[in-house]
């Protein structure tokens, strides 16, 4: 048992998925213009990953090393599925306002990331445990950012007023304060890295959304180096127009 | 024809995939350091994007619709992408090598971009046919590198501002996403 309560903690704070791993960002930014729309989206993405966990641990010695990336991806899409017409048939409200990022949670990298990094190597118990300790993280995170978001973008807490309407910057709850309101959370936390000395953070797992794990890795080695050799290229082109005109001005 | 047209503008501009929909984050976050690789990205996803609407429409329609099986639209639809990914990539590498040099970094990083797999449910959810589609997915993918271009030219001048040291690196990104993401919403009078 103590292994699950570790598995929780681990969730919630020490690798948090919105405030610690910065992973999923797209759901965040999207429907955290209120707070219930931020637990709902959270909520849903725990059903989804800690069915997917316990799926995908007990068929860990099934599936074949070489296509359980496909096999992860249907196994997560069909409990999209489910938990889409769940929502359809219970909570009509909530679905209407999520819309299509329901179906998205499928290409979200946290439960890929989870699947991959921790329930395709461990037993059931725990993998359920470690997708209820993800999946409270991020509803905690999403929460948070809900809040804060509708509190100050319009003035409410769950649709009850809290601040009167001439005083809300209405910026917040919109698509551009989103963007405002997660640079300044990555700032205290850079502000808060540096003072110990640490680096300051990075976006992880910067351009594929899912199957981060093993495959940024190997892939950001070879587009940093395609990279590379593209601005080498750059400079070698400048280096021959430059010597070029200097023909040029010398003919 | 003005109905395309109508279709084009408003998923290029006014709904713009990154900035108003927040789909496809990450490779504009991640690919938007130099103007060559974020144009490079952009057509790898025009390209990718424009296919893969075209071929889920058709699966749509000819075979989910038939069968009563629209149900299973979402794992249908993430299946076919990521294979099509990796259909085209051997394709590209084999056909036309000069292309694959110039796109086929960018390609396995599309794989499961939340943009391409967006795009195809957006599709169904409004009901496009198949031409209505192409031209929604390619006006998505259109808005998408109009965005990530806008934002390497950004990132590049950034690199030589004075920046407090923390606000540098990803909150300032961010920061200059939101202006952007202002800059847009004044488009969506235009409809």
């Amino acid at each position: 048992m103590n292994k699950c309560t570790e598995r929780l903690y681990n969730g919630l704070i020490k690798e948090n998925p919105t405030f610690v791993m910065m992973l999923g960002m797209c759901p965040t930014l999207a429907v955290t213009s209120s707070l219930q729309n931020g637990f709902g989206m959270g909520m849903t993405t725990m059903v989804v990953l800690t069915a997917s966990n316990a799926i995908i641990s007990l068929l860990r010695k099934v599936i074949p090393d070489k296509v359980r990336m496909p096999a992860f991806i249907v196994i997560v899409a069909s409990f999209v599925t489910i938990v889409q017409f769940m929502l359809e048939a219970y909570l009509p409200s909530l679905n209407a306002s999520l819309g299509i990022y329901i179906p998205l949670i499928v290409v979200n990298c946290i439960i890929l990331g989870r699947a991959e990094a921790y329930a395709s190597k461990n037993p059931v118990l725990p993998s359920i445990f470690d997708g209820i300790g993800m999946g409270l993280g991020f509803t905690f995170g999403l929460s948070c950012l809900g809040f804060f978001r509708e509190l100050v973008g319009s003035g409410t807490v769950l649709s009850h007023r809290i601040i009167p309407d001439e005083y809300c910057i209405k910026i917040i709850g919109l698509a551009p304060g989103a963007f405002f309101v997660l640079a300044v959370l990555v700032a205290v936390q850079n502000t808060i890295r540096l003072s110990k000395g640490k680096e300051p953070k990075e976006l992880k797992c910067v351009a594929d959304c899912s199957a981060c794990r093993n495959q940024c890795e190997e892939r950001g080695k070879n587009f940093d180096e395609s990279t590379k050799q593209i601005s080498v290229k750059n400079t070698d082109d400048s280096t021959d127009k430059n010597t070029n005109k200097d023909n040029k001005e010398e003919a | 024809m003005k109905e395309l047209i109508l279709i084009a503008i408003g998923a290029a501009l006014v709904n713009n995939v990154v900035l108003s929909q927040f789909l496809g984050l990450c490779p504009f976050l991640g690919v938007s350091k130099k103007v060559k690789t974020a144009a490079g990205m952009g057509m790898a996803v025009i390209f990718v994007i424009t296919i893969s609407s075209l071929l889920t429409s058709i699966i749509y329609k000819f075979i989910l619709v038939p069968t009563e099986m629209t149900y299973l639209n979402t794992i249908v639809f993430i299946l076919v992408i990521a294979a099509l990914v990796q259909f085209v990539e051997m394709v590209l590498k084999k056909m036309s090598p000069s292309l694959y040099e110039a796109l086929g970094v960018y390609l396995p990083l599309i794989t499961t971009n939340c943009a391409v797999l967006g795009v195809a449910l957006l599709n169904v959810q409004n009901s496009y046919g198949i031409l209505e589609s192409v031209v929604n997915g390619l006006g998505t993918a259109i808005g998408f590198t109009i965005s990530i271009v806008i934002m390497a030219g950004i990132r590049e001048r950034n690199e030589y501002n004075d920046i407090s040291p923390a606000l540098k690196g990803t909150p300032i990104v961010l920061v200059t996403a939101g202006l952007m993401a202002i800059a847009f919403s004044g488009f969506s009078g235009l409809l």
